[in-house]
């Protein structure tokens, strides 16, 4: 599992936990989040996070 | 696959050479100066406020509006080419000429008051202008783009703006949290301490959270609201060393007046506008009717593209280049420029603008973001719901 973070408002979406606020469920892999979700905090596109490293 | 390129019907960026217009502006100051010296009247120390103040107005009001977009396809490519780069890049060295000649003149140039404080004015514009320079670059995500964000927001001592308005203001944008976003029957004078002093206070704290989180001290060298500040120091005192301590005021009253330029800008941006609560209690997304647009050609090329606001925060990290006209957004009756001029003065802002709040949505002000003080006068007036 990974965690993919937001370069505009440093969001972090971590796939173990997924957002089921929204219908992501937990254990969604960063690929399978639809291409048209957009990061909750800041709205920047799917195309604006990065992979986060995790130590 | 890229010859099938070459077949697609030429689209040519109608403004691709005026952006080189961003650098000329930083200069204003100086071409002032100059003016002056060539014809001897002091009228020319006050170019850049006139300029930006009547004839970008007027410019806007006789050039009018372009809803022209980029088509899609080429959007890609439109975003990838360096020249829009270099161009932003280039307006950085003509602003620290017009502060660092302007700080000069203003200490060993024997002015007169009216001459120097045309001259503060000036050197404060192009200050205020380059906050948007520092906006545009300090979205962009390579590392020299976001140094250069920080040096261009130094000589306008508002370093914090490269934390808070990205992790800040894109955030809570035209929600009552934010506090770069006005509410409804705020005056601009009130707004502008409410905004400075939050902006402060919420640019230290994101900071202080994030480097809580890796087991650090808000005092490290790493909080970028320290980095940023610490280049206006170095730069003050630098300047301060050389040309004594005269130097000083004039270049933090140019800086104060600079910042309440990216505030009355601020201002205007999300007026009123309201995100509403979803069923859980957060906020919906900031969506293109969250922003007041505007097409206005002249103030479009002068502040890159920035009036295009509601595509900038629905992709922040869109170049200014690629910015979209959507249909159907919050429209402002004229450009930024002409529409800072109404802000100054609170009566006919409230006429111009409290219609259109209210015309956006559709008479229900309960879906405002209303000043609190007036909120129950304000409902009251209008009716929670008129549907």
């Amino acid at each position: 599992m990974k965690k993919w973070r937001c370069l505009v408002c440093d969001f972090v979406y971590d796939e173990a936990k997924g957002v089921p606020e929204e219908g992501i469920a937990p254990g969604t892999r960063w690929e399978d989040v639809p291409d048209s979700w957009t990061c909750p905090d800041c709205g920047a596109a799917k195309s604006d996070f990065v992979m986060e490293e995790i130590d | 696959m890229t010859t099938a390129t070459l077949s697609a019907p030429a689209w040519t960026d109608k403004k691709r050479y005026l952006w080189l217009l961003g650098i000329v502006v930083m200069g204003l100051p100086l071409y002032g100066y100059g003016l002056y010296l060539w014809t001897g009247l002091s009228l020319f120390f006050w170019t850049t406020p006139v300029i930006v103040y009547t004839l970008i107005p007027l410019f806007d009001r006789l050039i009018g509006e372009d809803e022209s977009n980029p088509p899609d396809g080429i959007m890609a490519a439109l975003a990838q080419e360096k020249y829009y780069r270099y161009v932003v890049f280039a307006a950085i060295p003509a602003q620290y000429l017009s502060f660092i000649g302007g700080t000069y003149l203003a200490v060993r140039g024997d002015l007169v008051w009216y001459q120097w404080l045309g001259l503060l004015v000036s050197v404060g514009m192009t200050s205020g202008l380059a906050i948007n320079i520092g906006h545009e670059l300090g979205h962009q995500t390579s590392k020299l783009e976001r140094w250069l964000a920080k040096i261009a927001l130094a000589p306008v001592m508002y370093g914090h703006f490269y934390v808070e308005h990205n992790r800040g203001h894109h955030v809570r944008v035209a929600t009552p949290e934010d506090p770069a976003t006005s509410r409804f029957g705020e005056s601009f004078y009130e707004f502008l301490p409410r905004c400075v002093y939050g902006s402060i206070k919420s640019a230290w704290e994101i900071e202080k959270q994030r480097l809580e989180k890796q087991g650090k001290s808000v005092w490290s060298i790493e909080n970028d609201n320290l980095q940023a500040w610490a280049i206006t120091v170095a730069l003050f005192a630098a300047v301060t060393a050389w040309l004594g301590w005269w130097a000083l005021p004039f270049m933090i009253v140019q800086g104060a007046y600079g910042g309440s330029l990216l505030e009355v800008v601020n201002y205007l941006e999300h007026y009123g506008l309201r995100r509403q609560r979803k069923a859980d209690g957060s906020y919906e997304r900031c969506q293109p009717h969250h922003s007041w647009n505007s097409n206005h050609t002249a103030t479009n090329i002068f502040l890159y593209h920035l009036q295009r606001h509601s595509d900038h925060h629905a992709n922040p990290t869109r170049s200014f280049q690629t910015l979209r006209n959507f249909e159907g957004v919050p429209r402002l009756p004229n450009g930024y420029a002409g529409m800072i001029v109404v802000a100054y003065l609170p009566w006919l802002w409230f006429r111009v603008m409290d219609p259109k709040v209210v015309q956006h949505f559709g008479g229900d002000m309960s879906k405002a973001n209303i000043k609190p003080s007036i909120r129950d006068r304000i409902l009251a007036k209008y009716g929670s719901a008129t549907a």
